[in-house]
């Protein structure tokens, strides 16, 4: 193994790294505001909104999410949507997650001992009221562990935009097999820095679980 | 009163879940400060009515009117929904399994409802929450969360929690049923203190002897009907029913 190569190649396989958590992030943040759009349609007392809430689920958890960048990246222009590939993976990748976080957030409201709101509606408060104050508080404690679940899938799907050449830690490894020929070192090293983001973020995810318990 | 009805009033309730027949054409009257006590076997429908007169469990048909205001309107939802909020703020509701709040401490148990609508302010809701714990015996554990109570506590926290809205009416679903046998008589004391405060209550029980010994008058249901109802010496000791007869005796023998 040429460990003088990887020592070599390593800043920039951290800035690839970067890129890959910045990516992350904000599919993430698009993931959960698609999930929890989501998971209120999948639960309204309107028809409409409730098949518009399981179709989205299962088109985007039935379908391959390099497809769904496929069509997103290279067909969009097609129909006039045209996004450059950072862009296009963010969007095509949160609207993918917001699926399965549909699902995780879903589960946790309706989860939720139907005695508390009885116990909050017969107090007079409104379902919205005890949807905030009373069943979204406690659905959101269990929440946590799930959606980190739901995290850790996303930060390894966004190894998927290398298809479409975004230059994250999958597509950079790529690119420094090409010129070193150096396949073993190149992907061990891009699959170090991804368990490194992985474990940080599960550590992260399992410190906030313990944070948010009720005593 | 409004033209002629009670307080509470409770007229051929009816309720069917799909095809099972639960409340057959029930009527009930209850005045301002009495008390009603329910008895009646498993699965004969005191919930179910019960939870109809705060339209929790809404009737199939029938009328269930509240201080000369029908609760029980059919109305397009969000005019039902302003409705039916104000109409559930007037009705303290005890449930069996206590259902608190166990995000909250028994401090806000007790104070979210009048903060969300009443609007009253963050000192009046400590004094408000203060008051009804202490009412209840609670005071001293005031900042415990439901999970570091015992059930005769947490019941007792869900009760100022009702009351804390300054209800009209409490209704109470077998408030003790899911407690240790020695936790009941704390439970009870705060629902005498209530009765001696002329609260208007409506009491599901299968405690005969509480029962007899708070209500002003007892029904005891069976298959979706009051068999029998009358002032508590009467039925408990000289029932004209047979079906109440019968109740009365297996749950003597139970109880042994
Ligand atoms: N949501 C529901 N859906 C279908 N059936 C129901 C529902 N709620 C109650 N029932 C049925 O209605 C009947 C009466 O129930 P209810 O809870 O009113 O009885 P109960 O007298 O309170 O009994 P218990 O003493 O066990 O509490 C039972 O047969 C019950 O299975
Ligand atoms: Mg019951």
């Amino acid at each position: 193994m040429d460990f003088e190569l990887m020592l070599k190649v390593y800043p920039f396989f951290l800035e690839a790294a970067w890129i890959t958590i910045v990516l992350s992030v904000l599919t993430a943040i698009l993931g959960l505001i698609c999930g929890t759009l989501g998971a209120f349609a999948r639960l309204s007392r309107f028809a409409v909104l409730r098949f518009l809430g399981a179709a989205y689920v299962s088109v985007f958890r039935g379908t391959p999410a390099l497809i769904q960048l496929f069509i997103l990246y290279f067909g969009g222009p097609q129909i006039g949507i045209q996004l450059d590939a950072f862009e296009a993976g963010v969007i095509g990748l949160g609207i993918n997650a917001g699926a399965y976080m549909t699902e995780t957030i879903r589960g946790a409201v309706i989860s939720i001992d139907k005695g508390q709101r009885e116990a909050a509606r017969t107090l007079g408060l409104s379902q919205w009221q005890a949807m905030y104050k009373v069943i979204l508080p406690q659905a959101a404690r269990l929440m946590v562990r799930p959606l980190g679940v739901n995290l850790n899938m996303l930060i390894k799907a966004t190894a998927l935009v290398a298809a479409i050449s975004v230059v994250e830690l999958t597509y950079t490894a790529q690119r420094y097999i090409g010129s070193t020929y150096k396949p073993f070192e190149m992907f061990l090293l891009a699959g170090i820095l991804y368990m490194i983001i992985i474990y940080v973020t599960g550590r992260g995810v399992a410190w906030l679980d313990r944070k948010v318990q009720i005593t | 009163m409004t033209d002629g009805k009670s307080f509470v009033e409770i007229r051929h309730a009816q309720k069917s879940f799909g095809k099972l027949e639960v409340l057959k054409d029930i009527s009930l009257s209850v005045d301002r400060g009495q008390i009603v006590g329910i008895i009646g076997s498993s699965g004969s429908g005191k919930s179910t009515l019960l939870r109809a007169i705060n339209d929790l469990d809404p009737l199939t048909g029938g009328e269930v009117w509240l201080d000369g205001v029908r609760v029980n309107q059919t109305l397009p939802h969000r005019a039902y929904e302003k409705h039916i909020n104000q109409m559930r703020q007037q009705v303290g509701m005890v449930f069996q399994h206590f259902n608190l709040f166990p995000h909250m401490t028994a401090r806000e148990n007790v104070s979210m409802a009048p903060i969300m609508l009443k609007g009253i302010s963050k000192d009046e809701a400590n004094a408000l929450a203060e008051a009804q714990l202490d009412h209840v015996g609670m005071l001293e554990r005031i900042d415990y969360y439901p999970s570091q109570l015992s059930g005769g506590q947490k019941q007792r926290v869900a009760i100022a929690r009702a009351l804390a809205m300054q209800p009209k009416l409490m209704l109470f679903d077998e408030a003790t049923s899911a407690l240790d046998p020695e936790l009941v008589e704390e439970v009870n004391q705060v629902m005498r203190k209530l009765a001696e405060q002329h609260m208007t209550m409506i009491i599901v029980t299968h405690e005969m002897d509480f029962a007899a010994s708070v209500c002003d008058r007892v029904l005891f249901m069976d298959q979706g009907v009051v068999v029998e109802e009358g002032p508590p010496e009467i039925l408990f000791k000289t029932p004209s029913q047979p079906r109440t007869r019968e109740f009365l005796r297996k749950h003597l023998e139970s109880a042994k």
